[in-house]
């Protein structure tokens, strides 16, 4: 036996043992997932178990190197746990804005203090982050942003306003863009700030979705104080730390593209299918494009992990997987009909159908819009003329 | 296996890439051989040089004198040869033929003819206006030593200069597929020229008599061999409209870097820029799913059945808007026959057509999952 076929093996056989029989099914939307924290709202017991077990070997990140908290595993291997995972429909143990976008930044840009004192604790689930990039009049035009930052010797002194900052009101720390310099042009005088939210001078304001949830919030800023060691890379270079953070995101939120645990959506929907050839023909369609898709994701995992994907090709990932997932509900809510319009009963699980297609409307907006993904696409990488 | 391609098979699309583009170009090969209104709508000499190139071997075992390579290797192939609009043999006779007659006595009569391009195999499957293999209704009656055949194919390509047929019939034992010979009595041949200047071809039997050594595998048993036929040639004409896509998205771009119109390159409007962006994404998910597909038909893997009909009408579908989204943005230039994007366009339609569309496909893979 080869060493990945001895890995295949062992994994399969702990993944059998270690994964409780209630984390072998796909979350129920987003209330559902594991997020980890000071203060961890877990659902279940099982949920727990899984989230600390995974995380004892490092597999909550397991190609980060195993000083950080990782589990060391080479690109292949990590593609073995995958596969394995997804065999028995393990879900994802811990679902995180530190893994799947400070992490990243901070392996290439962190000092190796910064590192050794974040990335374990981001593995392990004990702190949980927020973005706090968009400003009110900041969204696509993100580096236009105004959240002034000053030098106070012996300490940074942040204010300003954020806006749609996704779980600021739940979060222990907030990775933060900010104005260090106000006279360069409006890249160069950004920098990037880790603080945390219970800091003096923290506020947020939950706002409400059209799903009837508030996952979001107003954040303000007023005279907080913040170590000097807290800001990542150079100072007034926080754009190149943000843009690559935002490569990641992109890849997380392209994922959803992928939905359920891989099952064709018609043979989810079968039964409501027969009498309506017109859906079925649509759903067959989508099936289509979603499996392609899921060859694509494959792909650009692979490629990446190999050093050969284009610096832009998460943008293209992210726009054909965003508008993919919304399609996925817009016919989960056709073929529900009156069954997935209920939005408060039991029996609809409390409006999941209703509230996820809803939820869904945001994948094309958030981590950057499908017209600015496009843009960077025709920019980057089919080099058309920029105006 | 990861889903991009091996230090060899990157050496294999670079050397087909300049060969199509070379010898295999648009003007040398499809305007010429279109211009001369030539019967059999390819070049033959271009045909032996793709023997000598090796490319008639790829899925030719290693023992029988071919590569002994993959369905990957072919999509390489096929994709360059999209891209170029190369008229050739290769997807009929170096695919599906070769797969038709792998592991059986026949491929001694027929594989060193191939392998030098000198042979040329034809596929005689469908019998309507489209692709339903599932309802071959053609005769197989016990004759002789042998069979009897009877009834009419269409839509077989190269048919014209095709010196053996691999049909497809209902014997009574079942599917049965046969090798005929060019020339065999009562055989009667009628090529037809379609859209991209390709030769479809029209059979009709009338009780043409083969020797029982002409039955390709056993006697019944057609449906896996035609099956495995069918894949091979789905998934090839999936790399294939992945080629013309490709070959009319990078057309498309060109132009838009410079036409000029109100002052300004067309290319900085960002209408036309994001859907140029639009198409490049949709092509990449179809590049994969092509990949994915060849890589499951090389591994056995069990989803490969499903992945050859994603492929297939992924590739369909894109390549339909890549040549459309061609045409539209040459403006009224793409529309002259001067201009090589309204090839691509009729190339398109045709491999759209050739083994099941992307409507079939998607039927089809809503019935392998169960709805
Ligand atoms: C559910 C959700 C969660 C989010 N979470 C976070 C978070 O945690 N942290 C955070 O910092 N931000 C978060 N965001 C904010 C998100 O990143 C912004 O909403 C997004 O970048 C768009 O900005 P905007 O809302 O200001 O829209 P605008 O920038 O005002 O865009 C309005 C419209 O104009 C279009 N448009 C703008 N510029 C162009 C252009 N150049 N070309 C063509 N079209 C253009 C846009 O595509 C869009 O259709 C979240 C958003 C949502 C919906």
């Amino acid at each position: 036996m080869t060493d990945l076929e001895t890995f295949r093996t062992e994994t399969r056989a702990w993944l059998e043992t270690n994964c409780p029989a209630e984390m072998r099914a796909p979350v129920r939307g987003e209330s559902d997932m594991c997020w980890g924290g000071r203060n961890p709202a877990f659902q279940s017991e099982a949920q727990k178990l899984w989230m600390e077990r995974m995380a004892e070997r490092g597999w909550t990140v397991p190609d980060w190197p195993r000083d950080y908290g990782g589990g060391g595993l080479s690109a292949a291997e990590t593609k073995i746990l995958r596969q394995e995972m997804a065999r028995i429909g393990a879900r994802n143990p811990l679902m995180s804005f530190g893994i799947s976008m400070l992490g990243p930044a901070l392996l290439k840009y962190g000092s190796e203090e910064q590192k050794k004192r974040f990335l374990p604790e981001i593995a392990r689930g004990e702190i949980r982050w927020c973005q706090g990039y968009s400003e009110p009049n900041a969204g696509s035009d993100l580096a236009s942003l105004q959240t002034k930052c000053e030098d106070k010797g012996d300490h940074w002194l942040v204010n300003g306003q954020k806006v749609w900052t996704s779980y600021a009101d739940k979060a222990d720390w907030i990775f933060c863009l900010v104005r260090t310099d106000s006279q360069a042009p409006k890249h160069q005088g950004i920098s990037f700030l880790l603080f945390d939210m219970a800091s003096p001078g923290v506020s947020t304001r939950p706002i409400l979705l059209i799903s009837g949830y508030s996952p979001f919030c107003e954040t303000f800023f007023d005279d907080v104080k913040v170590p000097k060691d807290q800001l990542v890379g150079e100072v007034n270079k926080g754009w190149d730390v943000a843009k690559y953070l935002l490569g990641h995101e992109r890849e997380m939120i392209s994922g959803m593209g992928l939905g359920g645990n891989g099952e064709s959506l018609g043979a989810a929907l079968a039964e409501r299918l027969s009498d309506d050839p017109l859906l079925r023909a649509e759903v067959a369609r989508f099936d289509v494009d979603a499996m392609a898709f899921r060859a694509m994701s494959e792909r650009f995992i692979d490629q990446l992990k190999a050093g050969q994907a284009h610096p832009a090709q998460p943008s293209m990932m992210k726009y054909a997987g965003t508008e993919l997932n919304k399609a996925r509900h817009e016919l989960v809510m056709a073929a529900g009909g009156a069954d997935a319009l209920e939005w408060e009963s039991e029996r609809s699980k409390g409006g999941k159908a209703a509230r996820e297609w809803l939820r869904t409307k945001a994948n094309s907006i958030e981590g950057g819009t499908s017209e600015i993904q496009l843009g960077i696409i025709a920019k980057h990488i089919l080099r058309l003329p920029g105006t | 296996m990861p889903l991009y391609l091996t230090d060899d098979q990157a050496m294999l699309r670079d050397t087909a890439r300049s060969f199509m583009a070379g010898e295999g170009a648009i003007a040398s090969q499809y305007r010429k051989f279109r211009d001369m209104n030539c019967k059999d709508g390819f070049g033959h000499a271009l045909w032996r040089h793709f023997g000598e190139m090796g490319f008639t071997g790829i899925l030719v075992d290693e023992a029988d004198g071919g590569l002994g390579l993959g369905h990957v290797e072919a999509g390489i192939v096929l994709e360059e040869i999209g891209r170029n609009l190369t008229p050739s043999p290769f997807l009929i006779t170096a695919v599906t033929v070769v797969e038709a007659l792998r592991g059986t006595p026949l491929r001694e009569r027929w594989l060193p003819g191939i392998l030098a391009g000198e042979t040329v195999g034809a596929l005689a499957v469908d019998e309507g206006a489209r692709h339903r293999p599932e309802a071959i209704a053609m005769q197989a009656e016990r004759s002789g030593n042998g069979f009897a055949l009877s009834g009419r194919k269409q839509f077989v390509v190269q048919g014209a200069s095709a010196d053996f047929f691999v049909v497809a019939a209902q014997a009574a034992e079942g599917l049965t597929l046969f090798a005929v010979e060019k020339g065999a009595n009562g055989l009667d041949v009628e090529g037809v020229r379609l859209a991209d200047a390709s030769i479809g071809a029209r059979l009709e039997f009338e009780r043409v008599e083969v020797d029982a050594d002409a039955v390709i595998g056993e006697v019944g048993q057609g449906e896996a061999i035609l099956s495995r036929v069918l894949n091979a040639g789905r998934a090839g004409a999936a790399s294939e409209m992945v080629g013309v896509a490709s070959g009319a998205m990078d057309m498309t771009v060109d132009y838009l870097r410079q036409r000029k119109q109100f002052g300004k390159l067309i290319g900085e409007f960002q209408t036309l820029q994001h859907r140029a962006a639009h198409l490049y994404a949709e092509l990449e998910i179809a590049r994969a799913a092509a990949l994915k597909a060849q890589q499951l038909l090389d591994e056995g893997g069990s989803e490969a059945e499903a992945m050859v009909s994603v492929a297939n009408a992924k590739a369909g579908r894109v390549s339909t808007l890549a040549v459309q989204e061609g045409v539209q943005m040459h403006g009224g230039i793409g529309m002259t026959d001067e201009h090589d994007i309204g090839l691509y366009m009729k190339r398109d339609r045709v491999l759209n057509a050739l083994f099941g569309d992307a409507y079939y496909h998607a039927d089809r893979l809503a019935r392998l999952k169960g709805y």
